[in-house]
């Protein structure tokens, strides 16, 4: 009787909390079924329905008890089950054809359902099998060359003096007259290309030149780059060739 | 150049080893244009029977139509305790169900799945669908056009299998299942 208690009032907690357990893709009513018959070792071909049903619905009970939501397809393997039982305990029907005395016997559709159910379970052992046995081989780890980085070109230091001198072209076409502007030393020009790599990755190379006041400045820019060149702080490439020289941090 | 079989032997297991899928006798055949494919399929022969009989760590093995180059699972211990690897993780009972119903029954909608199971299969499908086990591969021309469901070569990958022929027949699990009773 204590016992009663405590399971009653686990279960009504467990509902007061809405817990419910789903049972959808593990076991169903068929896997109950042949769990009961190996159980009880009992012949596929002979299935003591009256005792089957009464563990099925035992079973079915239990699992309403401790709140696991019972899906409709538990409910209509019930109601098969009391149906094939019935059918059993009618006496053969008087009127029938004699002729048909071999009368179907009414557990058969069922049988076949849990023969079938059991075929694949056992093809899902030789799956599971399988896949244990992939489990432990391995390929060769894939290279890490195959897809790399985008195929760039490294600049030369003729692509980059051509480069220089196509801006100094432009500079002096565009200005008529030089203004005098600020003095820019080289190395206060390398603090702030590094301080713009920090929050670029890559910039084009005509943009350091673009704010540029004067010639001058043109080549402490210049010279400034190419100090971090020899420093590996910085690469230029073409992401292909007469592109527009780009510049990004790191060594190549 | 037209190579002898000898020649071609090695060209195809330096192939087989960097690739990261298995190898289709046709990808062979593009690379190496010249060659017939009774040559290659000869060479690819040969280069199994030779480097399968050595008792090596590797195996080549045929996988999803091509050829792939493995591990021997016999030495799966050894190979792990380097790698520093748990085993990864595998399918549970109910998705490896679910797989078997659509391996075998194939194409499969998904109350055709529910009426062999006796339950619900949609969550196991769903994972099944995530890993790329199963694709849909049509609908099927009845009402509310259901969708169907196969096999991929994923699949086949995944449990080492040749193809779909290599998997065993359904009559045979009968048998299994016949005999427990």
């Amino acid at each position: 009787m204590e016992n009663n208690e405590v399971l009653d009032s686990r279960t009504d907690s467990a509902n007061s909390l809405a817990i419910t357990i789903r049972l959808d893709g593990f076991e169903g009513p068929l896997d109950l079924l042949l769990h009961l018959l190996k159980r009880e070792e009992i012949d596929i071909w002979n299935i003591p329905i009256a005792r089957i049903t009464e563990q099925y619905l035992e079973y079915l009970q239990l699992m309403k008890d401790l709140n696991i939501n019972v899906a409709g397809e538990w409910l209509v393997m019930a109601a098969t089950l009391i149906h094939i039982k019935s059918r059993l305990l009618l006496p053969p029907d008087p009127v029938a054809a004699p002729a048909e005395e071999a009368q179907e016997d009414p557990r058969t559709e069922l049988v076949y359902q849990l023969l079938e159910h059991q075929k694949f379970k056992n093809a899902a052992q030789m799956l599971y099998t399988r896949e244990e046995v992939e489990n432990a081989v391995w390929i060769r780890p894939p290279g890490e060359i195959l897809d790399g980085e985008p195929d760039v070109i490294a600049v030369t230091l003729w692509d980059l003096l051509r480069a220089f001198h196509d801006i100094v072209k432009r500079f002096e076409a565009d200005r008529a007259m030089e203004l005098g502007g600020e003095e820019v030393s080289i190395e206060e020009k390398i603090v702030e290309v590094r301080r713009l790599l920090l929050v670029h990755d890559s910039l084009l190379f005509s943009s350091f030149f673009a704010r540029s006041a004067s010639k001058r400045h043109l080549i402490v820019t210049f010279l400034a780059l190419l100090e971090l060149v020899r420093l590996h702080e910085i690469w230029l490439y073409q992401e292909r060739a007469f592109a527009e020289i780009q510049i990004s941090k790191g060594k190549r | 150049m037209i190579m002898e079989v000898d020649e071609l032997q090695p060209i195809l297991e330096a192939i087989i080893y960097v690739a990261d899928q298995p190898v289709k006798p046709d990808q062979l055949k593009e690379v190496l244009p010249n060659e017939s494919f009774d040559k290659i399929e000869l060479a690819l022969t040969r280069l199994m029977n030779d480097f399968n009989s050595r008792p090596g760590g590797m195996i080549i093995r045929e996988v999803a139509g091509g050829l792939r180059m493995t591990t021997r699972p016999e030495y799966h211990e050894h190979v792990r305790a380097y790698l520093k690897t748990k085993p990864s993780a595998k399918l549970s009972m109910a998705s490896l169900e679910t797989l078997a119903v659509i391996a075998y029954k194939q194409p499969v909608t998904l109350a055709e799945i529910l009426a062999i199971r006796g339950k619900k299969s949609s969550t196991a499908l769903s994972t099944l669908l995530e890993k790329k086990l199963v694709s849909i591969v049509g609908r099927k021309p009845v009402v509310g056009r259901p969708i169907l469901y196969g096999t991929s070569r994923e699949f086949l990958i995944h449990f080492g299998l040749k193809d779909l022929s290599e998997l065993p027949t359904l009559e045979e699990f009968a048998e299994i299942a016949g005999e427990r009773f």
